[in-house]
């Protein structure tokens, strides 16, 4: 038991949280990012339905690992990714029809969503099953951190609510206070980002070129 | 041949695959550092396109619809996992194509010529063709209702990536010479400079043809 927690694997889990974050510093899989960050529950539901897919990919590439050839191993990849990302298109479809339509086809998007094909590559062809869910666990959340604080401030600033609650007071707008419609605009997304990045480089110094 | 014509405009502008929808923007920020390797990749995109949309149009029409293959069955949840193999497939061939007759393209792409693979603007044009097959062609001039319609969609969406990677390239080969704020410098502004563009894009949303 004691192995399964050890401070290697916390690092492993931890590390993309912060320091390694699969979207400010390894620039991967921003599309999605900024499509479905306008309010802020697609954006929780996508960043739960990438991290499951991230790690449960993960391990199946991580038993599979030795019987794959090297050669035709994206294809492999790919098409163990599109199944599970086809199992949670169909649950989403099942038990939460509305954020599946919100989200529309970004949910499919996440079969080329880059996060996975790296961690893929980069960490569960080489290293065993458990070490790999926390990889792909630890990445998964590192993005849905991202995709929420987006999602927070751009429907916080752009229709006055959070999930879908009134939390801007009343009183407010009628002193002349209004909503933000900039922030709806898929355009706005991509300048919170480039803060979000912003804001990261200048604590993580390292990380400036 | 009006149709054809709008929704080959629309889909250049209106309906950009960088500026409206975001997809293939891992590549986009990766390889827009010069307005040569912008050039070739952006071909190359457009190639991809060019292929896989009509590919996956026909098997759309004539295998996953709804009473298609066999009668009184809908394998539309197939979809991921077959229009994948096709892009994969098909990225393979364009990779030697590439390599056999312009080499220095081939180093200059690297990666990220098989990386087109995952490409989202690739899968993305895919699924909104989809989408689009759904639409009634008399009202929508996003519809797309035979073959013509979607070449014409794939090469719009095409040049309308071209036009965006370009674009950011050259600008970004001016911005070397800008004082930037230090943990701004590299990612950062390239995500406000997108964000910029994006803004700049979304005057044509009024477009009407």
């Amino acid at each position: 038991m004691s192995k399964l927690f050890s401070s290697e694997n916390k690092e492993i889990f931890l590390n993309p949280l912060n320091a390694n974050n699969p979207i400010a510093v390894q620039v991967l899989g921003i599309c999605s990012a900024l499509a479905v960050t306008s309010q802020l529950e697609p954006a929780i539901v996508m960043g739960l339905s990438v991290t499951a897919i991230t790690a449960f990919s993960n391990v199946i590439i991580s038993l599979l690992r030795k019987t794959i050839p090297n050669r035709i191993r994206i294809i492999v990849q790919l098409v163990v990714v599109a199944a599970l990302v086809t199992i949670v298109s169909q649950v989403l479809k099942a038990f939460a029809y509305d954020v599946s339509v919100q989200l529309s086809v970004y949910v499919g998007l996440i079969i080329t969503n880059c996060i996975l094909m790296g961690r893929l590559e980069a960490f569960a062809m080489q290293n065993g099953p458990w070490e790999s869910f926390l990889d792909g666990v630890g990445n998964g959340l590192g993005y849905a951190l991202i995709l929420v604080i987006v999602g927070f401030v751009r429907e916080l600033l752009g229709f006055g609510t959070l999930l879908g609650f009134q939390v801007v007071p009343q009183c407010l707008y009628d002193w002349g206070y209004q909503n933000n419609g900039m922030m709806t605009m898929p355009a706005m997304s991509l300048i919170i980002v480039g803060c979000v990045i912003w804001v990261h480089r200048s604590f993580n110094k390292e990380e400036q070129k | 041949m009006e149709h054809l014509i709008s929704l080959f405009v629309r889909s250049i502008f209106v309906d950009n695959m960088i500026f409206a929808f975001f997809l293939g923007m891992c590549s986009y920020l990766a390889v827009s550092k010069n307005v040569k390797t912008a050039l070739g990749l952006g071909v190359a995109v457009t190639f991809v396109l060019l292929v896989t949309v009509p590919v996956d149009y026909a098997l759309q029409t004539y295998v996953l619809g709804p009473n298609a293959l066999v009668e009184g069955v809908d394998l539309t949840f197939l979809a991921f996992i077959l229009f994948i193999a096709v892009i994969a497939g098909i990225v393979q061939l364009v990779e030697m194509v590439v390599e056999r007759f312009s080499p220095s393209l081939y180093a200059a792409l690297g990666i990220f010529l098989p990386l087109i693979a995952v490409n989202c603007a690739i899968m993305g044009a895919s699924l909104f063709m989809q989408q689009r097959v759904q639409m009634d062609p008399e009202t929508s001039t996003q519809a797309i209702a035979g073959f013509g319609d979607a070449i014409a969609y794939a090469l719009g969406s095409g040049i309308g990536w071209l036009l965006a990677i370009v674009g950011l390239a050259a600008i970004r080969e001016k911005m070397a010479y800008t004082d930037v704020p230090k943990p701004l410098q590299g990612l950062g502004i390239t995500f406000i400079t997108v964000g910029l563009m994006a803004m700049a894009f979304m005057c044509f949303s009024g477009l009407n043809i």
